[in-house]
């Protein structure tokens, strides 16, 4: 016989499923404005508590407001909104382009555009993402063209990876945008080391590591704050919390931390909870942290509390784990409605201006679609070389390899 | 004129040039401390690495030579060291980092296989994985079973990585060079039973030390030996043996023993392996003795069993035998039964004889 009582598993839940009305009043949302902006050579623990609220500077009427507003002109935010609409229009296509069959696969960040589009601006040329498969925002806010993306979408002769990677796992050194891998939560650690590597060559460039919610259980996340913290890396430790890791809702990853972000508290690492779907405020909380890195000051965590308003990929289906009403009553918003209200309320924007961006914007989107095309899709036209499939595994080919290609006709 | 000193003269006989007597330990040690003095890029790192030197001193001074920034201690966290070494890499940097224990490396395995081994390829070029890990790896010290594995098959499997097994001091500094200097990942396994002399399993003796042997002896500077070069260590005509790592010294040691005129092969370089002169020997001797420390199935023994019977099917006179670790969990109390020692092999080799 026992005094205590028999033990019983805990499995977390998420609010609502299927069939359910969606809730959100357990997520806690700080007023616009009403988080201080600190110094960047605060200590952590002095601001704790900004790990635990949201730094917003958009408020419900489209007035930018509080300590974290007015670091953009009109100008900046005007091309601000035209990426964040490029980037939907572009996610829009391609889908349409793998249900027609010219892709495998897709993934689409309806909902998440103001993260990576607005972090884009706080880096600068040389600075390096390692981003998730999500964040194609930070090429498009680079300037990155279009067509190149198409074309490692199709796979086709012009894929700038030859046809090696699953669709939108790009690379560009250029961009400043690390290969994307598919496995999860490498590159975290990965971005710490080329910041280390920048700090051990006295260099000025930083770097940005990029994670989502549910990769950041993966002991890679862990290390990764063990070394930047310990060694006071130049990083920026992005974590995108869209609240779904496919059918898997946040609290599974996150356990009985009040917060992803709180997860840097322990490291010593200032750690910033940030409205993922405000503009403004992902702009302003990333320079703050890109600030820190370049001074020497060390890692900022940033968690970005956003919603994943469609599938996880092309593979999967969200019916079958959360109402399909959810994204409407997420109480954050729509990036790109936001931030256009903000420019309507400035006078600088209007509904006529917006929808006209809007055509021009899919017409420039079908323009880079008709000349990817002509180099071809998936199942169609030109096709990277079965050459391709050998060479680049070594810098030079090792006999064996060179044997197998041989066999196999090239 | 060529810029070193030429190690080996045309003949292929090693020239004995500004020789210093080094140990294992010294010579990988004299490697990195040669390739940092070049090379600003080449940054050292791992468990007790920096100001201690590591456990097994293979990184002595160099933190003092070099500063904290270029050899440092790191957490212990495997995935870290490789996850940021391949950072780094990405960057421009050219890390040698040293996993304490080759058992210690499973935690790195999918940055390892999935993110070294494949960044280039992925890529296009875009980014490259020049890394090196070095890790002491292989039986004999009574470490049990997480501290004498030998689990080069493990990378042998992956497409992408290089994966080179030294025997003795002279080409542990040569390789290493080589493998620092590498465009592509380089999984260096230190036979650490090899470090202090060319131990050849009869563990009831002393060892000689390196000190008195003919590969003891390192040049101070620089020179590098091609990675994916096998050495005939012993010629012979009777029988092939092919090995590498701690296992050369066992099957020559056997081959004195057995009095059997066996050709020894020290591969050197798994990955890339040299399949010319597996087969050039094997065609010649007709018989052929695979050795390794690593356990049987599906190690890789396996793999030169079957390119010798693709290559030299018609010219084999007995069935290919492998002496290896057994299919178990390394012991502890019975390291010597576990272990291949002279005695083993040369059971195989008197087996194929008779065949």
């Amino acid at each position: 016989m026992t005094e205590f009582p028999l033990l019983s598993l805990h499995v977390p839940e998420p609010a609502v499923r299927p069939g359910g009305q969606p809730d959100f009043s357990n997520v806690k949302i700080a007023k616009a404005g009403a988080v201080p902006r600190p110094e960047v050579d605060v200590a952590s623990e002095e601001i704790r508590d900004l790990a635990y609220s949201i730094i917003r500077v958009l408020n419900r009427d489209g007035e930018a407001v509080g300590p974290w507003a007015g670091l953009l002109s009109d100008e900046e935010l005007l091309t601000g909104l035209r990426n964040m609409m490029k980037l939907r229009a572009f996610d829009a296509r391609m889908l349409m382009a793998q249900r027609q069959g010219k892709t495998s696969f897709y993934m689409q960040h309806l909902g998440e555009e103001a993260v990576s589009c607005a972090f884009r601006k706080a880096l600068r040329k040389g600075d390096m993402n390692f981003p998730t498969y999500r964040q194609a925002g930070l090429l498009i806010a680079d300037d990155y063209p279009m067509v190149e993306m198409m074309n490692q979408i199709f796979s086709n002769e012009s894929d700038p990876l030859r046809g090696r990677q699953l669709p939108i796992m790009y690379s560009s050194k250029e961009h400043g945008f690390f290969t994307i891998s598919g496995n999860l939560a490498t590159q975290y650690v990965q971005a710490v080391g080329w910041a280390m590597a920048s700090a051990i060559k006295n260099d000025t460039k930083i770097a940005a590591a990029w994670i989502g919610d549910g990769s950041t259980a993966e002991s890679d996340f862990h290390s990764a704050l063990v070394f930047a913290s310990t060694y006071k890396a130049p990083v920026i430790l992005n974590i995108v919390n869209n609240q779904w890791a496919i059918s898997t809702f946040q609290g599974i990853a996150r356990g009985g931390s009040g917060t992803f972000a709180a997860r840097g508290l322990g490291f010593g690492i200032p750690a910033l909870r940030v409205d993922g779907n405000d503009y403004l405020a992902v702009y302003a909380v990333s320079r703050w942290a890109a600030e820190r890195a370049r001074r020497n000051l060390g890692p900022t965590l940033i968690e970005y509390v956003t919603y994943r308003v469609g599938a996880h990929s092309t593979s999967d289906d969200p019916s079958a784990y959360r109402p399909k009403t959810e994204s409407e009553a997420w109480p954050l918003g729509d990036p790109v409605l936001r931030l256009k209200k903000h420019l309507i309320v400035k006078g600088v924007w209007s509904e006529e201006r917006h929808v006209q961006a809007e055509a021009e914007i899919l017409d420039e989107v079908i323009q880079a679609q008709k000349q990817a095309e002509v180099h071809g899709t998936l199942h169609a036209g030109g096709k990277p070389s079965v050459r391709d499939i050998f060479e680049g595994v070594y810098a030079e080919m090792p006999a064996h390899i060179r044997r197998q290609r041989q066999k196999a006709g090239y | 004129m060529p810029r070193c000193p030429p190690i080996f003269a045309a003949s292929g006989k090693r020239q004995v040039t500004d020789m210093a007597r080094m140990t294992m330990i010294e010579a990988v040690r004299s490697a990195m401390d040669v390739s940092m003095e070049r090379d600003g890029d080449v940054v050292v790192f791992g468990e007790d690495v920096g100001y201690f030197g590591g456990v097994f001193r293979c990184t002595q001074g160099l933190q003092a030579k070099y500063g904290k920034t270029r050899c440092f201690d790191a957490p212990i966290s495997e995935s870290g060291i490789v996850g940021t070494a391949i950072g780094m890499a990405a960057y421009g940097l050219k890390p040698c980092v040293e996993i304490q224990f080759a058992d210690y490396m499973y935690p790195a395995y999918d940055q390892i296989t999935q993110e070294a081994a494949r960044i280039r390829y992925r890529s296009n070029g875009d980014f490259t994985c020049p890394i090196v890990l070095r890790m002491p790896t292989g039986g004999g010290i009574f470490g049990g079973q997480t501290h004498s594995q030998s689990p080069e098959a493990l990378f042998t499997h992956v497409c992408g990585l290089k994966v080179v097994v030294p025997s003795n001091p002279y080409d542990a500094k040569g390789l290493l060079i080589a493998s620092i200097e590498d465009p592509d990942p380089v999984m260096f396994l230190e036979p650490k039973r090899l470090y202090n002399g060319p131990f050849d399993g009869h563990h009831e003796k002393p060892v000689t030390p390196w000190s008195k042997h003919e590969l003891g002896e390192v040049p101070d500077g620089h020179y590098s030996i091609p990675i994916g070069k096998a050495e005939v260590r012993r010629q012979g005509s009777a029988v092939t043996v092919i090995t590498y790592g701690t296992m050369v010294h066992v099957a020559l040691a056997a081959a004195e023993e057995m009095g059997i005129d066996a050709e020894v092969i020290d591969l050197r370089s798994l990955l890339p392996l040299d399949l010319d002169t597996i087969v050039q020997s094997v065609t010649k001797t007709g018989r052929c003795v695979m050795v390794h420390e690593a356990t049987l199935t599906s190690g890789f023994g396996a793999e030169v069993v079957a390119l010798v019977q693709e290559h030299c099917f018609y010219h084999l006179e007995a069935p290919v035998v492998r002496v290896t670790g057994w299919d178990t969990p390394y012991p502890h109390a019975q390291e010597w039964d576990y272990f291949p020692g002279p005695g083993r092999v040369g059971r195989a080799l008197a087996e194929v004889m008779e065949a």
